[in-house]
């Protein structure tokens, strides 16, 4: 290839040679586009030349009209109604909302086992961190797959089938004073029924969780101003519970609890959670809870000692000097990988397959796809929602990182 | 009181008092465990929550482990040696051993092969992985060995690798030549090499426009909008227009390039190779076959199985993934907005779904993509997406090595009067591939746990032999401890030794001083 330096830049003469397009840097960054341009129209007319002939081939086209049409199947876990009767669409909705559920309970898992496991792998306490570091380097080399799988089989194996839960000699109870049952089927919990005046309830509970805002930014910038420390911790749970507890013994009891209850084979009543949903939750959140600890330790460690010293020469107790020194300039090292495993799991989530959970490739990509035939269609939409949510995450977290960003002068 | 002279003191010592120990509490384990176990009450609830746990698990997975049975045919037999007592049943691993590790459709007679080739390989990547140990020459055999492997594996005649290799190497041959050749000899190849490559391509756009006109023919009835319609017929018009000037253009450019050497080399290398590998290969490799029969049974890609397979799937896609992946790093790092946008929308688009979605493209999509009598196995066609998505996280590694290299670097390179090639090649990539190592092998890690996912569209990987085969088979129905147990070892070992070479490689290349 030949460099300006060899040959002289004729630009000055003002003549245009055709070998300029080749030999002068500022035209030939266009040619190499022109045959990028050509070579990508090249590979459009291969790929669409092939999916047109094999179309014909088969007798089909590209057509979404199969999402309006009965689906057919039934989903046992649904956030919102759909029978057997509803449409393909309405099954690929009843999916993501599955996905979006699972994603969301993993991420919130996840993060908390993450904070925890990173901290106390640098605690002073030897067996402590020993066991962190045991439970990081188990959980980050073995496949999410097999994790979620030896899970479910534990769910099937060992939790108890209703049917030990009968008659008198009963295998098996139920938890916390007769109100949660475990079963190999999933996990039954109490369900509340909303009365006259639960929104009243609620509207306390928002209001207090309002109120717990306010009150940290009170005391933060009685922190800030004055240099009082303020308990925070405490007054806010205080905050969150106590109001909506007095409410709802003062209304007298507008929201109360449906218990499940052993009827027939089954157990009736309540809110369901399938082991399949739990084995892939518990699964997700353990296993990202292992990269989200590495992440956080290194996050921490990234924090330079100086700090810490400092803080303790200010006379800041240990407590003290992780939540008001440490941590905060930590979350910056630590959010940017947080987003991308938020995001893996997400991604990760398309696993319920494994397991028969319902999400929106168990759905769209699965059932839907197997009955109506149509692999291009529900492929392409299937992507685009991993898309779509993929880029709103980091979107929303690329905000809040630049937030929390260091504000630099 | 100070000049009181010593005589008039009671006593004075004339020798040191030898130091006394410090006290017990102060010293060796005591000190240790009171100082890192018990050095407050949060520690100390901690110690001995942590305790109980660990006492727990191995008192509960001992008996377990110690009274496994080696030895039954079924679960039933194996509960039956048991008689009550926990333990597992370790029986299920020798019983399928081979299923485990080859999958169910591997020549039993041939199960010798792939075990050479992982031993091989261990050869083959040493002098890679360990460059300062072994002496460079050992780079040979990792250089063969991906011909050397494909044959053990896959069975067939060994020329056809030999050959292909061979291919490779008169292509180098062929580069060596024609850069060497005097100019006026090298003008006559260009004008020669030129012409062939405009009418070629001429002849190509050609075809490819009357595809787009088909394209837009078609598109009419298959209920896509008028928009792609537009497109294609414009993308046609534009490629008709272009024919003739791109096929002369591109003949002129390599005529041009005659003095210098650097494209005609390239365009006259590509024409042997692919000469030889389209033409030659088959009848050379089948002749040579009936002069000398060097044969193994060949075994077809759906007969693979096991963790075998996974093993494929890593070691195959991490080495092609890496290069594609510094491909894509440099586009994405261009400054011509085409190459960049392409590698943008690529790189973002496959990070952005899951890995699942790309090999249900692999297993009912890619088909309507290819030529209707092309028939593709399903293992390659897994290659080719798994390869698609680790090189576009290994591109972000990469593209992150090449940030953090100083700006001056690269203005040095180019005021020492390197062009591109030379400057990317000599002085950014080396110190960008060093800062991205830890990254390239988290991804590679991460790939080769991502190989199970093969098991969703019912290939028969590890994980896909034990929720298939073994656990839906009558003896074995429903064993899961003990398998999945022994799948997670594997993967175990493997992962948490490649992060092990990571972590020394860092501080192997670490040249700074700290």
């Amino acid at each position: 290839m030949t460099t300006l330096a060899d040959r002289p830049v004729t630009a000055s003469t003002g003549s245009f040679k055709l070998s300029m397009l080749l030999n002068d840097s500022r035209y030939r960054s266009l040619t190499f586009q022109f045959i990028a341009l050509i070579a990508i129209i090249a590979f459009m007319a291969f790929v669409g030349g092939n999916l047109v002939r094999n179309l014909t081939a088969a007798g089909l086209n590209i057509s979404y009209a199969f999402l309006g049409e009965p689906s057919g199947y039934d989903i046992n876990q649904r956030l919102i109604d759909y029978d057997s009767q509803s449409s393909h669409g309405r099954a690929a909705v009843v999916g993501l909302l599955n996905t979006l559920l699972v994603a969301f309970l993993a991420c919130i898992t996840a993060t908390i086992f993450g904070v925890v496991a990173g901290v106390l792998r640098l605690s002073n306490n030897w067996i402590v961190s020993k066991i962190m570091a045991v439970y990081v380097e188990i959980f980050r080399n073995v496949p999410v797959l097999i994790w979620i799988l030896i899970i479910f089989s534990i769910m099937i194996n060992v939790a108890p089938s209703p049917r030990d839960f009968r008659g008198d000699d009963a295998t098996a109870s139920m938890m916390f004073f007769d109100t949660i049952a475990v079963t190999n089927r999933g996990v039954y919990l109490p369900k509340p029924i909303w009365g006259d005046g639960s929104m009243i309830v609620v509207a306390v509970l928002l209001a207090s969780i309002v109120g717990i805002f306010a009150y940290r930014r009170y005391s933060r910038k009685q922190l800030f101003d004055h240099g009082k420390m303020v308990p925070v911790l405490w007054p806010s749970i205080a905050l969150f519970f106590v109001p909506v507890i007095l409410v709802q013994l003062i209304l007298g009891n507008p929201i109360t609890l449906s218990y499940p209850e052993l009827k027939g084979f089954n157990f009736r009543g309540g809110i369901t959670i399938l082991g399949s949903l739990i084995a892939l939750w518990f699964a997700l959140a353990i296993y990202t809870g292992a990269f989200i600890a590495e992440n956080v330790r290194a996050g921490i460690l990234a924090i330079s000692k100086g700090q810490t010293e400092a803080a303790g020469a200010l006379g800041l107790r240990p407590n003290q000097i992780m939540s008001l020194v440490v941590l905060p300039q930590a979350l910056r090292v630590i959010i940017p990988p947080l987003i991308s495993q938020y995001l893996n799991i997400t991604k990760n989530s398309s696993l319920a397959i494994a397991v028969g959970y319902m999400d929106v490739t168990g759905t769209l990509g699965g059932i839907t796809l197997l009955q109506t035939g149509r692999a291009i269609e529900t492929i392409l939409l299937l992507m685009l929602f991993y898309l779509t949510v993929s880029l709103l995450i980091s979107f929303f977290m690329n905000i809040f990182n630049n937030r929390m960003k260091l504000q630099e002068r | 009181m100070s000049d009181t002279p010593a005589q008039n003191v009671a006593f004075v010592r004339t020798s040191e008092i030898p130091p006394s120990p410090p006290p017990t509490r102060e010293t060796g384990a005591i000190k240790w465990i009171r100082e890192n176990l018990f050095s407050g009450w949060f520690n100390t609830i901690l110690t001995l929550i942590a305790l109980y746990l660990v006492i727990s698990i191995v008192s509960g997975a001992a008996p377990w482990f110690y009274n496994g049975v080696w030895e039954a045919d079924s679960i039933r037999e194996c509960r039956d040696i048991l008689a009550g007592k926990t333990g597992a049943c370790f029986a299920v691993l020798v019983d399928r051993w081979d299923h485990l590790v080859f999958g169910f459709k591997y020549p039993q007679d041939a199960y010798w092969r792939p075990l050479v080739a992982f031993l091989l390989l261990l050869v083959a990547a040493a002098p890679a992985l360990f460059g300062k140990i072994f002496p460079r020459k050992m780079l040979i055999l990792t250089a063969i060995y991906p011909f050397l492997a494909y044959w053990l594996i896959w069975g067939g005649t060994l020329w056809l690798p030999v050959l292909v290799a061979g291919s490779i190497v008169a292509t180098g041959l062929v580069f060596r030549l024609v850069e060497g050749m005097a100019v006026n000899m090298r003008q006559i190849l260009a004008g020669v090499v030129g012409l062939l490559f405009g009418l070629g391509l001429a002849w190509l756009l050609f075809k490819g426009a009357a595809e787009l006109v088909f394209i837009a023919s078609n598109i009419g009835g298959s209920g896509l909008s008028v928009i792609p319609y537009a497109v294609f017929w414009a993308a046609g018009i534009f490629t008709y227009v272009c024919v003739i000037p791109m096929g002369i253009f591109v003949g002129y450019a390599i005529y041009q390039s005659a003095e210098d050497g650097g494209l005609v080399t390239i365009v006259t290398a590509l024409f042997a190779i692919y000469i030889m590998l389209a033409y030659l290969l088959g009848p050379v490799s089948g002749a040579f076959n009936s002069i000398i029969p060097l044969e193994l049974q060949a075994v077809p890609s759906r007969d693979m199985g096991g963790f075998m397979l996974c093993m494929i799937l890593g070691t195959v896609c991490v080495t092609l993934s890496v290069p594609l992946g510094i491909v894509l790093a440099l586009g994405r790092q261009s400054h011509m907005p085409l190459i960049k946008g392409v590698c943008v929308v690529f790189i973002e688009f496959v990070r952005g779904v899951p890995l699942i979605t790309l090999l249900f493209v692999a297993n009912v999509m890619l088909a309507y993509f290819l030529p209707p009598e092309t028939s593709f196995d399903l293992i390659l066609r897994v290659i080719i997406m798994i390869t698609m998505f680790s090189s576009a996280y290994i591109a972000e590694v990469i593209r992150g090595g090449l940030a953090a290299l100083p700006k001056g670097q690269y203005e040095a390179a180019n005021s020492l009067g390197l062009n591109y090639v030379q400057a990317t090649r000599l002085i950014i990539l080396p110190q960008a591939l060093k800062i991205s190592i830890p990254g390239i092998v988290n991804v590679a890690v991460g790939l080769f746990k991502d190989t199970t996912l093969v098991s969703v569209i019912s290939m028969f990987d590890i994980v896909g032999m034990i929720r298939g085969p073994i656990q839906q088979s009558t003896d074995w129905i429903s064993i899961y401890w003990e398998v999945y147990g022994f799948a997670a070892l594997l993967f175990f070992v493997v992962c948490y030794s490649i992060s092990q070479y990571s972590q020394w490689l860092e501080r192997q290349l670490q040249t700074d001083h700290r």
